[in-house]
């Protein structure tokens, strides 16, 4: 089918009606499963096991098509922007819960506390609602459970904090070892980046074992939870897979893979894994400490 | 950005070298990156589910005929116009301007296939799943969603049926699709471009592509997030959308239309740039005011996501907001009307001739700006009091999107099919075709006008008898409009399988750009070699005398 010699157009490729279908078994089985049906859950678990075997065959195959040198400097351009284009798109969707945190606390719990022209409407709703942030006192305390107390900046998040910035740095040390061609340099600073996620992992998941067994904060704790956990959870669904995205470049820098010129994907989820630290900035400010 | 990339030899398989067509059989459309397939493939899709979403505006249109609940239960009809909403603007709309771009960009910069085209294979390849799953609610215990294409909260989640959670995941699936058809669209037209075109050069169908690959990947995300929470509230226990724990349903409302108002763009610009192709083929004039169309859509495209809140003027916002949500959506208006004047004058003085996409581009200019005045006055926060949630908005959107965004599309493949398939359809069918389709359309939709005016609320079953003669002529425009759909596969099928063969590499005498330059149909590869500078600047649509 390659027709030309000047640029690289791709066979056809059963990859992506593979993706789909287990994307569709993924989130059918999840749908199902959410009003109790046990088939669901069961398609879920394929759906994702065939996302799982998509991912790799495809990347895979990208993998191999790169290290056997067929792609050009457009390929790689079109591979960077791709990239550059759905960490913009991953920036707005954080965008939406850090505008239903900002519109919840600045706006709609002011509002239901009866601010502005709204007074008749606390007076009517909730009369001895006080409008507070954190908000535990909910409106509402039959409906929604209220927490006995809130997880602090400057404990677990602060040193999560300082563990992520930190990787920032070691994966940029590595990202100067691999323009200089010092392989075992870019394997330390890989594994010393790879340690700093796992303990942010380690640490997220006692913050939330401490929220949810001692403080009572959940999910179902009013807005202050839905937020925190929305947003503290997809950041770190983010970091889970950064890291498996990291291990898998260091397998393959291992393998001897990428050179000064080429490594575009090093670069591409090294643009991630800084993308995932600034958004957990944005947590650390808006969410644990102000 | 686009330079030469000779520097490397790529040879993926050296025994295939002397295969240049298509596969054979189902497998070629399952495992195809080529960007004609993968076009042909989005408008199979669109036009598949444009009947499906036009026969449930049927049912609507035919409960709606009489005053009186006659064929079918009210939650059934809520249901219709809930799926009718969202399969013509997730199924048939954007899809199908999806596939005009992924047959049109390559051939007009002079590039041989997308940037990313396995991607590209998998972004339509998700479609014909999240449209089942869409459609599949209908089936399912308890009905399909009810509350409207907007799905407003609480509706959507304290009172939704269960299969509510299918369509999330639909919209997921959706979007996902959408985001990473954008991507595409954004890297090839950076990248692939032909090396001497540059930006400026680009015909105004890639422009306005461009930028609504911007908008997708700016606003579909955020529908991502505004789902997430509704599943959220329903199966986990948030209160995003619940005030009994702090949350409130009327944040739903911003988060939805933060990503609809754009969304309403993405199914016009593109719209904007087929017309701004057509006009200057059929007055055999350059197209007037190319920059400033390039910058009166960037500018509405900008502005799009600050207006978000004139679909919002009765929840109860601050006066100040209201004030400035008006003020700003009456800004929008000027860059609209840019465009407007450009068509205008692009036509003033010209040759004319009105081949049938002409006729489907002069209706659009006329009809699409009967719709950009009904949304003057519906931007008008103090005035909106009495049309929000009445017909009026309904009349307002149709003419917007049905005489708009979906006349364009009609236009462009009338203008584009005889290159695709080497046949021309059959004018005088087509002509019938077009004068039937836009009276109908105008019957049908330009009395709900008034109906709106007159306090008629949209999505019921039923109305007060004030309201029957306007409705059942609206109902009989309905029918008509229907029926000229059937007509319209004909015409289309008949072309592709008996058409009179064009061997013209032009088509039309005077059309200018890159599309033009290859063989008639087009070759299955193209562009191998980019395009030169004069030739380039000789196909411009809109330099120099055609
Ligand atoms: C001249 C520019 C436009 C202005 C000033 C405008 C203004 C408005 C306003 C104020 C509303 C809200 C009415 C209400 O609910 O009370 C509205 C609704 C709507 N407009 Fe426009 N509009 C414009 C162009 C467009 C275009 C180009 C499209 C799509 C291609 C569009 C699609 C819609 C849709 C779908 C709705 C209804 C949404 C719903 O509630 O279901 N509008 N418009
Ligand atoms: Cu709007």
């Amino acid at each position: 089918m390659q027709s030309n010699n000047q640029y690289f157009v791709p066979h056809g490729s059963y990859w992506p009606i593979v993706g789909s279908v287990g994307m569709a078994s993924l989130l059918g089985g999840f749908a199902s499963s959410l009003h109790g049906n046990v088939l669901g859950t069961g398609l879920m678990v394929l759906g994702l096991v065939i996302i799982i075997f998509m991912v790799f065959g495809w990347m895979g195959q990208v993998v191999l098509e790169s290290e056997s040198g067929i792609y050009n400097k457009q390929v790689d351009r079109s591979f960077r922007m791709g990239m550059g284009w759905f960490i913009f798109s991953e920036v707005m969707f954080f965008a939406a819960f850090f505008g239903a945190l900002w519109y919840a606390r600045n706006l709609a719990v002011p509002w239901l506390g009866g601010e502005g022209n709204n007074f008749f409407t606390g007076q009517v709703l909730w009369p001895d609602f006080k409008a507070v942030w954190p908000l535990i006192q909910v409106p509402d305390v039959s409906k929604y459970t209220v927490p006995k107390g809130i997880i602090h900046a400057w404990e677990i998040p602060a040193i999560n904090t300082l563990a992520l910035l930190t990787s920032g740095a070691t994966l940029t040390w590595a990202h100067w070892a691999l323009l200089n061609n010092k392989r075992n340099q870019i394997i330390a600073g890989l594994i010393a980046t790879i340690v700093l996620g796992v303990i942010f992992l380690a640490l997220q998941v006692a913050e939330y074992g401490e929220a949810y067994q001692h403080l009572d904060l959940k999910l179902t704790s009013g807005i202050y939870g839905s937020t925190f956990f929305m947003l503290t959870g997809f950041h770190g669904l983010h970091v889970t897979l950064g890291t498996i995205m990291l291990i898998v470049i260091l397998m393959r820098v291992i393998r001897g893979h990428f050179n000064p010129e080429n490594h575009f994907g090093f670069e591409g989820v090294a643009w991630y894994w800084h993308f995932v630290d600034v958004v957990w900035l944005g947590l650390f400010i808006f969410v644990y400490w102000l | 950005m686009a330079t030469t990339t000779s520097d490397v030899q790529i040879d993926i398989d050296a025994h295939d070298e002397h295969h240049h067509g298509p596969d054979k059989g189902l497998m070629r459309w399952v495992k195809t990156t080529n960007h004609k397939d993968i076009g042909t493939l989005y408008l199979w899709f669109a036009f598949t589910m444009l009947l499906i979403g036009g026969a449930m505006a049927m049912v609507i249109r035919a409960e709606l005929f009489q005053p009186g609940l006659q064929l079918v239960e009210p939650q059934f009809f809520n249901q219709m116009t809930t799926l009718h909403g969202l399969i013509m603007v997730f199924g048939a709309i954007m899809p199908a301007f999806v596939g005009l771009a992924n047959w049109q960009i390559p051939l007009m910069i002079g590039a041989p296939d997308m940037a990313l085209p396995r991607m590209n294979n998998w972004s339509f390849w998700i479609l014909p799943f999240a449209g089942a799953m869409l459609l599949s609610t209908l089936f399912m215990e308890g009905g399909g969603p009810a509350f409207g294409w907007t799905f407003y909260a609480p509706l959507s989640t304290t009172f939704a049926p269960d299969s509510t959670d299918f369509f999330i995941f639909a919209i997921h699936m959706l979007g996902f699709s959408s985001i990473m058809g954008a991507i595409n669209i954004i890297a090839t037209v950076m990248n692939m471009r032909a090396p001497d075109m540059k930006l400026m050069d680009m015909p105004l169908f890639v422009w306005t592509w461009l930028i609504t690959a911007f908008l997708l990947i700016a606003a579909m995300p955020v529908l991502a997030g505004a789902v997430t929470m509704m599943l959220t509230d329903r199966n986990f226990g948030t209160s995003f959308f619940d005030a009994a724990g702090g949350g409130d349903p009327v944040m739903f409302q911003h988060i939805f239309w933060f990503f609809g108002h754009p969304e309403v763009y993405i199914m016009i610009l593109p719209a904007f740039g087929v017309v701004s192709q057509i006009i200057p083929t059929f007055a055999r004039k350059p197209l007037f005011g190319y920059s400033s169309m390039v910058y009166a859509t960037a500018s509405i495209a900008l502005l799009s996501f600050v207006v978000w809140a004139h679909h919002m003027f009765l929840t109860g916002m601050p006066i100040a907001g209201q004030m400035y949500f008006m003020y700003a959506t009456i800004m929008i208006s000027v860059p609209t009307g840019v465009k407007v004047f450009n068509w205008v004058t692009t036509m003033w003085r010209g040759s004319m001739t009105f081949e049938t996409p002409m006729l489907w581009a002069v209706a659009f200019v006329i009809l699409f700006t009967i719709g950009g005045f009904s949304g003057l006055m519906l931007g008008v926060a103090p005035v909106d009091i009495q049309y929000h949630d009445t017909y009026f908005v309904v009349a307002h959107f149709h003419y917007v999107l049905v005489t708009g965004a979906l006349f364009s599309i009609i236009a462009a493949v009338f203008y584009w099919l005889p290159k695709w398939c080497g046949r021309m359809y059959n004018e005088k069918l087509a002509k019938i075709h077009f004068w039937w389709a836009v009276i109908s359309v105008n019957v049908l939709f330009f009395p709900q006008h008034f109906l709106g005016l007159a306090g008629m609320p949209r999505r019921i079953p039923d109305y007060s008898t004030q309201f029957a003669d306007f409705n059942m002529i609206s109902s009989i425009g309905g029918f008509a409009f229907g029926a000229s759909f059937l007509l319209l596969t004909y015409i289309i099928v008949n072309c592709i399988r008996n058409g009179e063969p064009v061997k013209d590499e032009r088509v039309w005498e005077s059309a200018r750009g890159l599309e033009w330059t290859v063989a008639t149909p087009a070759p299955y590869h193209t562009f191998n070699e980019p395009p030169k500078k004069a030739e380039i600047l000789n196909e411009s649509s809109h330099i120099g005398a055609h």
